[in-house]
């Protein structure tokens, strides 16, 4: 029976030898990941009250690293294994897809089920496939990628797997693919996935784990499973692109917005803040200064990527261009301030849709860019092309 | 206990977005009060309908835009026994079945007016409009997954489980 990757991936979670989308299946759960500890310490009470036990604690992950620099693999890496069924509490930026295995997002009462029984129920998601093909230029980043694509496949992408392949992925290091996959719910979608390949083998073993040459036969879409849809852009002469969130669905190239004036530019939020983001705006912003007048704020996902942005030098570097710095994700919780804008005000940002700390006012404006594109427009105090800004400098 | 659900249809459009249900003003009140608020705000007569049983027949989207268990959990204990919807926000989806409220994938909701009296049967996926005479097929509700919804929903399904595994190991 052709079947997607993930509808294999859910069937064999789901002991059963195929699936289909619209089906209620009940899945055996091979790694529960929780980010940081604060989740684990409300379940840990929880099931503390409800006198239960974890049901393989060697299943259980506590992902202090959220994303994974180009050079160095995450602590986590390993235990993803291609084909893995996973599942990540609610604030969890979804990577695994990158690895090739289903990782989605579930509430923390589910998550306490998890704990407790090691399964869950899904309701099976169509796929839609994504034919990346073509050379991204430099300067046109997996944010670039899936800005473009929200106005392509638009952001209702409910109860569906987006499916990143083509040689356009292939060329992509681990860190932009697993920016493309947990980027994926921007689109509305589930999750998102790519078949493994040998840089995905590489990556495992690179970091310490297991995992057979077989998995690249196995888990693979068949050339013909059924999918919701397939869609190809050829990603060659996509420019980096910017959006306005109250209309995500119409992200422009960079040249249409160009020059708009702006007060504010912001690194910061789940997606929007790893190490790559931050290295990529280091890129732009070497030796530069931030444009007078405008505040370019910076907010690092976790303090494990503000320690090793500290540590490589890009912190100095940012800072030195008169980036200020917000202690890590109060960037995205309203009550920081630190982002809010004044009325009437501009603000690019690499952040995804929800980051709910620049909505301070309804007649402030929100552009989305890549971390490029951000740092530039901080340089010229106007929405900016970076591409000029990144001839002749290396990541 | 019957496992079909009977009710008459409250007819909603696409995208009900859970603010529109449940807006923020209103969540600083004890749960039960939330609930009462919220569904008279949204429909004035919805608290003083004689059939207590109400299902709600939503076009796409239905719950789209929430993280919120306080929704599903509103809608439920004002009266509301069963959702049916042409699609779903997924975390409300989620949210509705872990809270004991039946949700089903349907496409016919057109076929449906506000007030026609239904029954819903999710374990086989059968909806019956009454008064209209028409059923229709869905795909249900699997019997492992509706033995969360039929204990009230995930945790106090969770709670029935130990309980038996703890009894056996005693």
């Amino acid at each position: 029976m052709p079947s997607t990757l993930v509808e294999k991936i859910i069937a064999r979670a789901a002991g059963k030898s195929h699936v289909e989308p619209g089906k209620i299946v009940t899945c055996k759960v091979d790694l529960a990941m929780f980010h940081d500890g604060s989740g684990p310490r409300r379940i840990a009470r929880t099931l503390e009250d409800l006198g239960a036990k974890v049901w393989d604690p060697s299943r259980v992950v506590i992902s202090s690293d959220q994303y994974v620099p180009a050079l160095d693999v995450s602590s986590t890496a390993f235990k993803l294994a291609p084909g893995a069924f996973c599942v990540g509490g609610d604030n969890h930026c979804l990577t695994g897809g990158a690895f090739g295995c289903y990782m989605a997002g579930f509430g923390g009462t589910e998550m306490i089920g998890v704990m407790i029984t090691g399964k869950i129920w899904t309701r099976v998601p169509e796929t839609v496939l994504v034919l990346l093909s073509g050379e991204p230029s430099d300067g046109t980043t997996a944010k670039d990628i899936i800005l473009a694509l929200c106005r392509l496949i638009g952001t209702r992408n409910n109860f569906k797997v987006i499916e990143f392949t083509g040689r356009a992925v292939e060329r992509l290091p681990m860190s932009e693919r697993m920016a493309l996959a947990s980027m994926a719910s921007e689109l509305g979608a589930e999750t998102g996935i790519i078949a493994p390949d040998a840089v995905t083998l590489g990556a495992i073993r690179k970091a310490g784990g297991t995992v057979d040459d077989s998995a690249l036969e196995i888990w693979r879409s068949d050339a013909d499973a059924t999918f919701e849809l397939r869609f190809e852009l050829d990603v060659t002469s996509l420019l980096p692109q910017v959006a306005q969130p109250q209309s995500l669905v119409e992200a422009a190239p960079v040249t249409e917005t160009q020059g708009r004036r702006i007060d504010q530019a912001c690194i910061g939020g789940c997606v929007g803040a790893n190490l790559s983001d931050l290295r990529m705006a280091a890129r732009v912003l070497r030796g530069r200064r931030v444009a007078h007048g405008v505040r370019l704020l910076i907010a690092p996902s976790s303090p494990q990527i503000t320690r090793a942005a500290s540590e490589d030098g890009t912190l100095d570097t940012l800072t030195k261009a008169g980036a200020i710095l917000l202690s890590c994700g109060s960037a995205s919780h309203a009550s920081s301030g630190a982002g809010i804008l004044a009325r009437g005000e501009v603000c690019i940002s690499s952040t995804n849709r929800n980051f709910k700390g620049l909505a301070g006012n309804d007649d402030a404006e929100v552009y989305l860019g890549s971390p490029y594109t951000v740092a530039a427009s901080a340089i010229e105090g106007q929405i900016a092309d970076p591409r000029p800004y990144l001839e002749g400098r290396a990541l | 206990m019957s496992r079909s659900v009977c009710g008459r249809a409250w007819r909603l459009g696409d995208n009900i977005d859970i603010d529109l249900l449940l807006p923020s003003s209103y969540l600083k009140l004890q749960q039960e009060q939330s609930a009462q608020h919220r569904l008279a705000g949204l429909k004035p007569h919805f608290m003083r309908c004689e059939v207590p049983g109400n299902i709600v027949v939503a076009d796409a989207n239905f719950g789209l835009g929430s993280s919120r268990e306080q929704t599903a959990y509103a809608l439920k204990i004002a009266g509301v026994q069963a959702v049916l919807a042409r699609s779903f926000g997924r975390v409300f989806y989620r949210n509705a079945i872990n809270l004991g409220l039946p949700a089903l994938f349907f496409p016919f909701a057109d076929e449906i007016a506000s007030g026609d009296r239904l029954e819903v049967d999710p374990l086989v996926g059968d909806v019956r409009n009454l008064t209209s005479g028409w059923g229709y097929c869905v795909e249900p509700i699997p019997r492992r997954v509706m033995r969360i919804i039929r204990d009230g929903g995930l945790i106090p399904h969770l709670k029935k489980r130990l309980a038996r595994q703890q009894q056996r190991s005693a």
